[in-house]
């Protein structure tokens, strides 16, 4: 049997999978489906004050190995997703409550509440890229990111997971504000900012025009942010982007991620995904003739 | 996104509207697509046509389906998939039952299915004026029987009641049925009652149809990716099912019937 189980600080995780934000994490029953689907963890879908209907459709397009969205951050507002929290805690797996706002202040109310409602942790998007004064139009700018986390790791006690746009000139900068401002780890990346146009319609097809590219497309430029990451900051790092298969949980993890997330993999995998990702990796491992996963975190960086 | 010109409108009743455009894909009866029409909105709608021209029929409720509605023939309209899973004809002698613009997700398996079973479809709308492709019912070969509520043609009641008195006199096989979630219901329990499994084909507020985005939720389904059919078990034990929906911000409201 090789030993699955893995940490990122103080979070202790079953198996290195983690639901991304944004996918099937708006509701609680999609959440535990999500858990006992085998997933090591489950991120909920970013959540603010207020209630957000986001943008109109479309919000999401599949492009070739690659989702495209604008979703906007709908979500029912904070004191609705008690009802959610309050169910999706009963599940087997840690539930991380990702939250967004535009200030430190509204970033603590949030993470005072996610903690009150029995998230594990929490996770700060600051990396949306498709949301007017919220999201990376923030968390661009690593002073932001320190305050912010700085702000939120002050009034919580769970660990605190900033989540980190690849829309930058150095995702290093970013990384280490983070750790200055007291992160338990990093989640690296949130969607790259793009667009689609039809030429037929002649026009963009996100309503919104802008949106975020997420899917295997993206895995070499989240695996590249991770590498990178890990050489220049002492931060645990979630990986994120791409992954669909074990090995692609791999690259990340051989690139120093403790843990990985997967949000578009369900489109073609469905809830079972991280089961299957699991699977390929712990038959990787035994292929290796490795006991744990311990074995190959980071492995990369020894060459 | 595939962009086609709608070829051909045929307006069904004064709410309802088919609108046709070459395929170019393949799609299997009880899918359904995304419709973008530019600049406003993309929805979705169950396929009532599948071929080399495909159709949709559409019941005017809101921004999207009225701007739908002003369109002309050769205007352009995006389409994404076909989505999501198909019916699955079980058994020899069917009992379809429609309600509303339910038939429209319904026409394609009647006439897949008229082909080699013997099949009675059951429509039901509010009046004589809103029942919907009665005639091309009769043209696939299938038995048709008519309910209004208001007694304006054919059973004088809700077509789930009709459906009652069918189930009394035949011996069907199975039963499949798209419509309000009330009337749906109803034909679960007509189902327990006489022995008949049942297929439902449901509807929720859509951003993806992919199963990602999480918003057509229904309890721990997703009505996109898991559905839009399931089998009447399924669905009927559901804390969701003819109580809530999800709005497009994910919060539980309250089912207003709609249909
Ligand atoms: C898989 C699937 C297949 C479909 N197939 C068809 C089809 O073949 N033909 C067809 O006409 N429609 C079909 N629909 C429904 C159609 O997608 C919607 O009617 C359409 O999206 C409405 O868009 P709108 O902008 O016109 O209305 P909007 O302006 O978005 O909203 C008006 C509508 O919102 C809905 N609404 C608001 N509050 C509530 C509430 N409390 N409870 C329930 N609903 C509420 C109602 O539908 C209301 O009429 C299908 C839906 C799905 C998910
Ligand atoms: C439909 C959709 C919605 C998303 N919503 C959020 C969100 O609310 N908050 C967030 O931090 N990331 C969100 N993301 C980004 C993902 O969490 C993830 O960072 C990104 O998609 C890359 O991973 P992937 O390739 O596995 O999807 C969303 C992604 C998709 C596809
Ligand atoms: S519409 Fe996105 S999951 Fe069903």
């Amino acid at each position: 049997m090789v030993d699955l189980s893995t940490s990122v600080g103080k979070l202790q995780l079953r198996n290195p999978t983690m639901l991304a934000s944004g996918v099937l994490g708006e509701t609680a029953e999609l959440l535990l489906r999500v858990a006992d689907s085998g997933a090591g963890a489950v991120v909920t879908k970013s959540i603010g004050l207020e209630p957000r209907e986001g943008h109109p459709n479309p919000t999401v397009i599949e492009m070739e190995h690659a989702l495209l969205n604008a979703v906007g951050l709908a979500n029912p507002g904070i004191e609705a997703f008690k009802e959610e929290m309050e169910v999706a805690t009963k599940g087997a797996v840690p539930v991380i409550g990702s939250i967004f706002g535009k200030n430190v202040d509204e970033f603590t109310k949030l993470a005072v509440k996610m903690e009150e409602f029995g998230a594990t942790a929490v996770e700060l998007n600051l990396s949306c890229p498709h949301a007017e004064g919220l999201g990376h139009e923030i968390g661009a700018d690593p002073k932001n990111v320190e305050e912010i986390t700085k702000g939120v790791k002050g009034s919580v006690s769970i660990p605190v997971f900033p989540k980190l746009t690849p829309n930058v000139k150095d995702i290093v900068e970013l990384a280490d504000a983070a750790a200055k401002g007291g992160a338990d780890g990093v989640v690296a990346i949130n969607t790259v900012r793009a667009m689609a146009i039809s030429p037929e319609a002649g026009m963009p097809i996100l309503a919104n025009k802008i949106g975020g590219l997420s899917g295997t497309a993206i895995r070499p430029i989240g695996v590249r942010c991770v590498y990178e990451i890990w050489e220049e900051v002492p931060i645990p790092v979630i990986g994120v982007g791409g992954i669909s298969t074990g090995m692609d949980a791999l690259e990340y993890l051989m690139a120093g991620a403790s843990a990985v997330q997967i949000g578009s993999g369900v489109w073609i995998g469905g809830p079972e995904v991280f089961a299957s990702v699991c699977k390929e990796i712990e038959e990787f491992l035994e292929r290796n003739g490795h006991s744990s996963l311990n074995d190959v975190l980071g492995a990369a960086h020894s060459c | 996104m595939l962009i086609r010109k709608i070829e051909k409108i045929v307006t069904e009743s004064h709410h309802t509207k088919s609108f046709y455009f070459k395929g170019g894909f393949d799609a299997n009866p009880g899918q359904f697509v995304m419709i973008w029409i530019p600049g406003v909105d993309e929805i979705p709608m169950g396929l009532s046509t599948i071929g080399e021209t495909m159709g949709i029929t559409v019941h005017s409720v809101g921004v999207a389906t009225e701007k739908l509605h002003s369109f002309n023939e050769g205007d352009k309209i995006g389409i994404r998939g076909p989505y999501g899973n198909s019916f699955d004809i079980q058994g020899s002698k069917l009992l379809v039952i429609a309600g509303g613009t339910g038939i429209a997700s319904l026409m394609p398996v009647v006439e897949v299915a008229v082909k080699d079973r013997d099949v009675d479809v059951a429509i039901g709308a509010l009046t004589k004026e809103e029942l919907l492709f009665a005639r091309r019912v009769e043209d696939s070969g299938a038995n048709l029987k008519l309910a209004t509520d208001d007694g304006s043609e054919g059973f004088h009641g809700f077509v789930s009641d009709l459906a009652g008195d069918l189930l009394s006199e035949g011996d069907y096989d199975q039963m499949l049925t798209c419509g309000p979630e009330a009337m749906m219901k109803k034909v679960i329990e007509l189902g327990r009652e006489h022995n008949v499994r049942t297929q439902v084909s449901m509807e929720r507020f859509m951003r993806c149809g992919i199963g990602v985005c999480g918003s057509c939720a229904f309890d721990g389904l997703r009505i996109c990716a898991d559905g839009p059919v399931f089998d009447g078990e399924e669905v009927y034990g559901k804390g969701d099912f003819n109580k809530h929906r999800r709005d497009p911000a994910g919060k539980r409201t309250p089912l207003i019937p709609n249909l």
